[in-house]
């Protein structure tokens, strides 16, 4: 019997991806999100969870994708890494799923547009389904910020 | 009866008295010949010795010990102190340090002191000067343990005897108590703690037979023996323990240095507990003869006492943390209550406010230390670097009793070393350069900490050389901190704070104390990141100030709340010098700079909106605007914004590690409505 991982499953456009269960604290319907100045363009802002100020990214945005209107279907989906936490904007998420750890393949150069130091595999589940597995660690790193951070007042 | 009650209590204490002994021996070695502080090191040394003696921590009570009998020498005049006693003393403080470090820590406080004692042994002898002290020193200590070790008949061991004969020695009551429970009684573990606790609260227990263990898990008969060192009477302490339940009798007597012979360890008869002593119905008169004035006495020491609990830090900063919550909900609720309009509502809310007002500042207050906790440490540390350097400094500490947020005083201590050692040794001159330079041979280094408006202020000011600014610029300059052309339009303030650039330093020579050009500007970063800021003043040839100041809390602060467009941001109070209104013609631009005439002087204006790339708000579209003016030292600013919502109190919340640190905010907070607003920095404005 090979390793099972729970997994949350959202979407982006048409593609399903999946984050591990542990990664993810909560998921939040959309609510105001703060604009923070100079920051990267698909950083949102932050937003107040329960007192603690969480900073949102936009997950289109962080890869390369176009980005859309936040819909009744979106969520913020709040991971915590690295000892990070950070909040994702995704078009939706609605699924917990257990996948076959072995079932994961480890991904093409390209998935959706999408570079694959961002993705951990992908994992088939069923017949027609895939499902594409984040790299959090590669999501969440922050030298890119750094050199995407605009300078000076 | 368990250790662990008192392991806490232990190691703070401790603390204290290794602190007090080192104040007091700095203070000595400045007046060496003053017996009173020798006398009140020799209290500090004995209790510490008592108290390491009871938790069984043998090596600190060994090397106290050691201490003491060379301090008792000092202190009876057979001894006079010179440099060598100075420094083998304050070697056995660090020590003594490290083994109640040690002791913090989860370990068992050994250390190998044998060393030290050798040398405090020597001193003793007064063979220290010929050298040969070593080896028979260390003989000595070997003969004294198998004495120790050989014994064992005695009810008390070597230490134990000797702490109890100093005391007699040194006037106190030391008291040989038994106790005897009823024959009926059951809770005999309980009864024997609560006679100890009646115990502890009349003096100190320096040994119980049985052990305190056993008597905890019941493993004596009827009876248990103490000896202790109390001030209370004899009759008193009697009649307390007898207040007890089911406690047959207490038999309390005086011990004098001859009835505590017979305890001590070489006493070759073991004294039976239930004989009576034979000093004792002698001592009995004597004790009551002193009841008049033992009892001033014990009511004198009842009203000194501190009425103080300690209490566990996290503690507080989860009491911090509710609070915080509900100054979120207290906002909230006003905000509501003004969109209803019910009276009622509206007093109660303001009653709430009212009270939650007075609960933050005394929450705010209960966080305070005072600075103290950190200044203590270096008249120390500059002792020894002004001998390391061969200078002669004086340190004056002022204003210690500064109370500032205890977050604060946690980072401050590291920057505050690198402030001093910079200024031992790049400021203050070799005693040569001083007599040429026409100043005492030695130099004064002022260390102060004091309050101003919302601002807690410490100042580390030498006599020394001052800052050559040239001099720095030259240096920056060579080791490419900023090009020749930019050092040229620097000002001698300006140049003097190029110290504070990374990769710098000015020391000819690279020494172990500074000058690794690490130091100045790690202190820069850290007394920023805690929202405080650096500035220099120097004059050359007559010395410099470090002036840093800092915030009085870090967890609540007033703020300014503005508006731009549809965002919300605040704005510090403690920058703001004041609001007001200017119509656009008043904006006039010079050299491509916005500037608007302030009360007779010309300041600069910053367009908040464009900054801060507002969506939906253009200044230039309104005939008037309404400015903010803030300050940072002398220096003003006046900042565009839309409008004005009001003054509140806000928390300070971080943006967390992901966000890249943005120029002009500093955090954020979470507004009545649990919107998140960001908190503008005043300081990113002014240059």
């Amino acid at each position: 019997m090979a390793e099972e991982l729970k997994v949350i499953v959202f979407a982006l456009g048409q593609e399903e991806y999946g984050i591990e269960v542990d990664k993810v604290r909560t998921i939040e319907r959309i609510q105001p999100i703060t604009r923070v100045p100079k920051a990267p363009s698909f950083i949102k802002g932050v937003i107040n969870l329960r007192g603690v100020v969480i900073p949102v990214i936009d997950l289109r945005g962080r890869f390369g994708l176009e980005e859309t209107v936040t819909t009744e279907n979106s969520r913020i989906i709040i991971v915590a890494a690295n000892e990070l936490e950070v909040g994702f904007i995704v078009d939706s998420a609605n699924d917990v799923i257990d996948i076959d750890a072995e079932s994961i393949d480890s991904p093409p150069e390209v998935v959706g547009g999408i570079k694959a130091k961002y993705l951990h595999g992908i994992a088939k589940i069923g017949e027609k389904r895939l499902l594409v597995m984040l790299n959090l660690s590669e999501v969440l790193n922050r030298k890119e910020i750094m050199q995407l951070e605009q300078l000076e007042v | 009866m368990d250790m662990n009650a008192y392991l806490s209590m232990f190691i703070d204490e401790s603390n204290d008295h290794l602190q007090a002994l080192n104040e007091n021996l700095l203070k000595l070695e400045g007046d060496p010949n003053d017996i009173s502080i020798v006398q009140v090191i020799f209290r500090s040394a004995h209790t510490l010795k008592g108290m390491s003696a009871t938790m069984g921590f043998e090596d600190l009570a060994s090397l106290t010990h050691e201490m003491e009998n060379v301090l008792d020498l000092v202190r009876n005049s057979k001894l006079s102190m010179d440099s060598f006693i100075f420094d083998t003393l304050f070697k056995g403080l660090d020590a003594l340090e490290a083994m109640v470090q040690d002791v913090v820590e989860g370990g068992t406080g050994k250390a190998d002191v044998s060393a030290i004692n050798a040398a405090l042994q020597s001193i003793v002898k007064g063979d220290y000067k010929n050298k040969s002290a070593g080896e028979a020193a260390s003989a000595a200590s070997g003969t004294a343990d198998a004495v120790t070790g050989n014994s064992g008949g005695g009810l008390l061991d070597i230490f134990q005897h000797s702490v109890l004969k100093q005391s007699i020695e040194a006037g106190n009551q030391v008291y040989y108590i038994q106790v005897t429970l009823r024959e009926s009684c059951v809770l005999k573990a309980a009864r024997a703690y609560m006679v100890f606790d009646i115990l502890e609260n009349n003096g100190e227990v320096i040994k119980s037979e049985p052990s305190v263990q056993d008597l905890e898990q019941e493993k004596f008969d009827r009876s248990f023996v103490v000896f202790m060192i109390s001030a209370t009477q004899a009759e008193v302490l009697k009649s307390q323990i007898e207040g007890v339940s089911e406690i047959e009798l207490a038999d309390v007597v005086l011990l004098d240095a001859e009835s505590l012979q017979l305890y001590a360890p070489t006493a070759e008869a073991r004294v039976q507990p239930a004989a009576p002593s034979p000093s004792a119905p002698a001592s009995r008169e004597v004790a009551k003869k002193e009841t008049t004035e033992a009892k001033a006495q014990a009511s004198a020491g009842a009203v000194a006492v501190n009425r103080t609990i300690r209490v566990d830090i996290d503690r507080l900063d989860s009491l911090m943390n509710l609070f915080s919550e509900l100054l979120i909900d207290r906002v909230r609720l006003e905000q509501l209550s003004s969109e209803i309009k019910r009276s009622d509502l509206i007093e109660t809310v303001e009653h709430m406010a009212r009270v939650s007002t007075d609960l933050q500042d005394l929450v705010l207050k209960l966080r305070m230390v005072p600075v103290e906790s950190v200044f203590n440490r270096f008249p120390r540390m500059v002792r020894d670097i002004a001998k390391q350097l061969d200078k002669k400094i004086d340190l004056i500490v002022t204003g210690a009793e500064t109370e500032l947020d205890r977050t604060v005083i946690e980072e401050i201590g590291d920057p505050l070393v690198h402030l001093l050692r910079n200024s031992l040794d790049h400021g203050v001159e070799t005693p040569a350069d001083r007599i040429a330079a026409g100043k005492s041979e030695t130099g004064t280094v002022h260390l102060r900490a004091y309050h101003s408006g919302n601002h807690v202020f410490i100042e580390v000011e030498d006599d020394g050389n001052g800052i050559d600014g040239a001099k720095v610029s030259r240096i920056a300059v060579k080791n490419g901190v900023l090009t020749e052309e930019e050092a040229k339009r620097l000002t001698e303030e300006q140049m003097q704070m190029l110290i504070f650039a990374a990769g710098f330093s000015t020391a000819d020579k690279i020494s172990d104390i500074s000058g690794r050009g690490v130091g100045l500007d790690v202190v820069k970063s850290k007394i920023t990141s805690l929202g405080g800021h650096v500035t220099i003043r120097s004059k050359q040839g007559q010395g410099t100030v470090f002036s840093i100041q800092l915030p009085l809390t870090l967890s609540i602060i007033s703020a300014m709340l503005i508006k731009m467009g549809d965002e919300k941001y605040a704005i510090p109070l403690s920058s703001i010098v004041e609001t007001g209104i200017v119509q656009r013609d008043q904006i006039a631009t010079i050299h491509g700079n916005q500037m608007i005439e302030f009360r007779g002087s010309v300041i600069p204006v910053v367009s908040l909106g464009r900054v801060l790339n507002v969506p939906g708000y253009r200044e230039e579209d309104e005939t008037e605007n309404e400015i903010v003016v803030i300050r940072k030292g002398d220096k003003l600013a006046a900042l565009i914004v839309d409008s004005f919502i009001g003054q509140s109190e806000i928390v300070l919340k971080s943006l967390g590690k992901y966000l890249p640190s943005i120029k002009s905010i500093s955090g954020a907070t979470i507004l009545g409505d649990g919107q998140v607003a960001l908190i503008i920095d005043p300081n990113a404005f002014i240059k």
